[in-house]
């Protein structure tokens, strides 16, 4: 790999390139007069996203309904669905055509409402149409053939169902005569997608079409969002019916509860009243329930700090000083101690993954539970909450702040509140001066740069999933909802990129930022023509450090420095790859570089891969270790102690003991020569690490600890 | 601890496989389950033994609610349900004791469905621990095969469950 900086702008890499990102040469391009309209917009406002969501609960479609000239005529099963589409108000979908599914694209050519996307594999069309359902809030879809078509669509369904994002994907199947004969291209993708699907529909007669599709969108958009499945035998596509879409839809066994029990929400505002150390958890139902605004009143109006899951991220303003972000395993050492010394939780769509809790026995032991979800299911499965809300985040959050204004309850949390913030000033995630390996670039910078450079209220960042994610997650800022996409209960590598470019489709106004790993780009690498194809203006910034660096530091830490198949040997040159894609790209791997890098990746028309290389030894600090305490952090950085890296108590597998300083580890060999840092390297002693570091809270001393029977 | 739960669910295809997939992917096992459409045709009810704590029984009937194919969940386990199940014996039988066998199952109030040179196959209805206590008695004779049901419930009086 050369380290030498590779096509600034002025001389262009599409010289002499067939292609260019503005002109399509390999799809059909549909006048699509609504994504058009999208396009010369800016995105989609909070009251428009509010208004969608009023429209999925009132099981009214989100389109013209019956109220289209198709109401009413005789057509194929194909053009019916088709028209469903349109009956939805279906502007973009994602696919891949096949056998079984060539009908519908048959139908599809006529529509002059919906813009497909040609994706290069199924697993890319679903996490495209998965990055467009996060970014606007409206249901993604998918259409592919039968067999490979269908399972290739496996992984990105199951990463929208543990992320809970409202997809509807539409399949097609072999015909109902042939069906379980082994028939070619047959796969029974119904039975395949169970475990990981909302609800599926095996289509069985034409009678039932519109409104399996209008129940599909119904399920997909309310309660808990998630996948729904429609498989289509290809016969039905192609016999006859008169189209008859339906305007409303009820589901009996299906009636999610959106309302707080309001005896619930009174305990919850008791509790929230008195307490003194309360602590706010925000997680991804924030962001699906439109609650950011109610989350902030209640945190502003009680004074109460506030954690955020990965997919709660953007759910609340980096800059409100009551949001202390990231919180887990590899959250910030002051939120995971507020989660820990904290007297009351307050969990508002959050389910308490193992990533954030850490040893569950020692997880939060002082704090009391008021635990809001829309799935009842999520309450209790981990742990037990004193005060149950099941609801609709919005709705309680709502509901829990007006009765507070009524009660004109005062914030008792000043104390608690100064503690979180001395906290936040002494472990910062990252200090500027503080460089792991001078002239080599540290992605936390790089990722610090990008964040300043980038309209943290109109733009799009998306993640893969390893170290760069994490890095992501710590120091990319983001101020609305909906503006940090990652794949946070599934960790699907190869979801970062695709889900890029259909936030870019979905958001054309905002600038979309893919922040990737050599490791996960090459997952989906291949959706570099969709983007091209589509010109999808897409960034991609690549955390490249020639490994797989997430695995490569767990075994760095926990596995004796043994690296089993983690250290890449055949990586391609990613500029030239991006280059033959049609794609600007450029590489670059000295700090003085990153400022010129990421402007010229911005200011790109097209889209533009920035391979930016980085030490392979950079670990992600601060770290809690797989099965420790969340309080228990190896790696944070005190800047009491001249801005060190310490591990502050208790071990690691690995055996790092009590008060050393996680010394950074030696380059890699093939990416440059063993060399020290001077900045990092200071052993802290054990009087530096001094017993002041927290404060000591046990259940006995504490007036707020929770007492036996309640 | 076992509990026994009544679901009324829609009747379609694959939605056994929903239900008992959920089950077993949650961890959990199915002691016995039956089902058979209802009174309405366009439902069936599934009775339902799982073994499980009580932490494990919430998640259990908390995710089955979930299943959109699914209307309703009936715990009987602590109500006194009316709880039935149906059993076939196979017994050896040759013709000097057939007799004594035919006095067991009358004791049982069971019916002798069939009769073979060397056998007989008996029906019999009850709880549990009434076949238990009959194919104890039966095993001295010796059973050459047996097939159980599993067990169905329904609550008594005007419940609806």
């Amino acid at each position: 790999m050369t380290d030498t900086t590779k096509n600034s702008p002025a001389a262009s890499p599409l010289a002499g390139s067939p292609r260019t990102p503005d002109m399509p040469d390999d799809i059909r391009q549909h006048v699509c007069t609504s994504a058009a309209a999208l396009r010369e917009g800016h995105g989609i406002t909070r009251e428009e996203r509010l208004a969608l969501k009023e429209c999925a609960i009132s099981g009214r479609p989100f389109g013209p309904g019956s109220h289209t000239e198709k109401e009413g005529q005789v057509m194929t099963g194909a053009q019916a669905i088709i028209a469903s589409l349109e009956a939805e108000g279906v502007d973009t979908l994602f696919g891949y055509p096949g056998g079984q599914a060539i009908k519908i694209y048959d139908a599809l050519y006529d529509s002059t409402k919906i813009h497909h996307v040609l994706a290069r594999h199924e697993q890319g069309a679903v996490h495209e149409a998965d990055g467009y359902a996060r970014a606007t809030g409206k249901v993604g879809v998918v259409l592919v053939t039968s067999g490979p078509g269908a399972t290739n669509t496996v992984t990105g369904i199951a990463t929208a169902y543990m992320d809970s994002v409202p997809l509807v994907v539409i399949s097609g199947q072999v015909t109902r005569g042939v069906i379980g004969t082994d028939a070619f291209q047959e796969a029974d993708i119904v039975g395949i997608t169970m475990p990981v699907v909302k609800h599926s529909f095996l289509l069985q007669s034409n009678d039932d079409l519109t409104a399996t599709f209008r129940k599909a969108f119904y399920i997909a958009s309310t309660g808990r969002p998630g996948p729904v499945l429609i498989d289509v035998p290809s016969d039905l596509a192609g016999e006859m019916m008169t189209f008859h879409y339906p305007d409303k839809i009820e589901i009996p066994s299906y009636r999610p509860t959106y309302k707080g029990n309001a005896k619930q929400v009174r305990q919850a505002v008791e509790m929230i009243r008195t307490a003194r150390r309360p602590l706010l958890v925000v997680g991804g139902g924030v962001v699906s329930s439109h609650a950011c605004d109610e989350v902030i009143e209640l945190a502003e109006k009680m004074q109460i700090p506030a954690v955020t899951t990965l997919l709660g991220k953007a759910a609340l303003p980096c800059s409100n000083p009551l949001n202390l972000g990231p919180v887990g395993m590899h959250g910030s050492k002051y939120a995971n101690m507020a989660m820990t010394d904290c007297n009351l939780i307050i969990a508002v769509g959050a389910r308490f993954s193992d990533r954030v809790t850490g040893k569950l026995s020692e997880f939060a032991p002082y704090a009391k539970v008021i635990h809001i979800d829309i799935d009842p299911a999520e309450i209790g499965k981990v742990r037990d909450p004193q005060v149950p809300i099941v609801g609709d985040a919005r709705s309680v959050v709502a509901a829990i702040n007006a009765q507070l204004d009524k009660i004109d309850a005062k914030p008792v949390s000043q104390d608690w509140v100064k503690q979180c913030f001395e906290w936040r000033e002494r472990w910062p995630f990252y200090t500027a001066d503080f460089a792991d390996y001078p002239d080599r670039i540290a992605p936390e910078i790089v990722l610090e740069k990008l964040s300043d450079k980038l309209d943290p209220h109109n733009s799009v960042v998306t993640t893969e999933v390893g170290q760069h994610q994490m890095w992501a997650h710590q120091h990319i800022h983001r101020e609305e909802s909906r503006t940090f996409i990652s794949s946070g209960g599934l960790g699907t590598m190869g979801f970062g990129f695709p889900a890029a470019i259909g936030a870019k489709i979905g958001r054309p106004e905002a600038q979309v930022v893919c922040i990737a790993g050599d490791g996960s780009i090459q997952m989906n690498i291949q959706e570099m023509a969709t983007a091209i194809g589509n010109g999808v203006a897409v960034k991609v910034l690549l955390i490249d450090n020639n490994a797989l660096g997430m695995v490569h530091q767990w075994q760095r830490l926990f596995y004796n420095e043994r690296y089993s198949s983690t250290e890449f040997t055949a990586n391609p040159d990613f500029v030239k790859l991006a280059e033959a894609y049609g794609w600007q790209a450029e590489r670059i791997n000295h700090p003085d570089q990153i400022d010129g890098a990421l402007d010229r990746m911005l200011a790109a028309d097209g889209p533009y891969l920035l391979d930016v290389i980085i030490p392979t030894a950079q670990t992600v600090y601060p770290m809690v270790a797989p099965g420790a305490a969340i309080d228990d952090i190896i790696g944070a950085i005190d800047v009491t102690l001249g801005g060190v890296r310490i591990t502050e108590k208790g071990m690691s597998p690995a055996g790092e003991t009590a008060g050393t300083v996680a010394e950074p580890l030696p380059l890699n060999e093939r990416t440059d020569g063993a060399f020290r840092t001077s900045g990092a390297t200071r052993v802290a002693t054990d009087g530096e690490l001094g017993a002041e570091a927290r404060p000591v809270i046990s259940a006995d001393a504490d007036p707020d600890a929770p007492k036996g029977g309640e | 601890m076992k509990y026994i739960l009544s679901v009324l669910v829609e009747n379609k295809p694959g939605v056994l496989s929903r239900v008992t997939g959920l089950i077993s992917r949650r961890g959990f096992n199915i002691d016995s389950l039956t089902v058979a459409p209802t009174e309405d045709a366009t439902m069936s009810r599934m009775t339902i033994i799982v073994d499980a704590d009580e932490v494990g029984y919430e998640q259990i009937t908390k995710q089955l609610h979930k299943l959109i194919s699914v209307y309703k969940i009936s715990d009987l386990t602590d109500t006194d349900a009316i709880e039935r199940e149906l059993v076939l014996f196979k017994v050896v039988a040759s013709p000097e004791r057939r007799h004594e066998i035919i006095e067991i199952a009358s004791i049982f109030r069971a019916n002798i469905v069939d009769v073979g040179k060397n056998s007989l196959t008996i029906e019999a209805t009850g709880t549990a621990s009434k076949l238990d206590a009959m194919e104890d008695l039966l095993r001295g004779y010796g059973i050459k095969q047996l097939t159980r049901t599993g067990k169905i419930a329904m609550s008594r009086g005007a419940r609806d469950a």
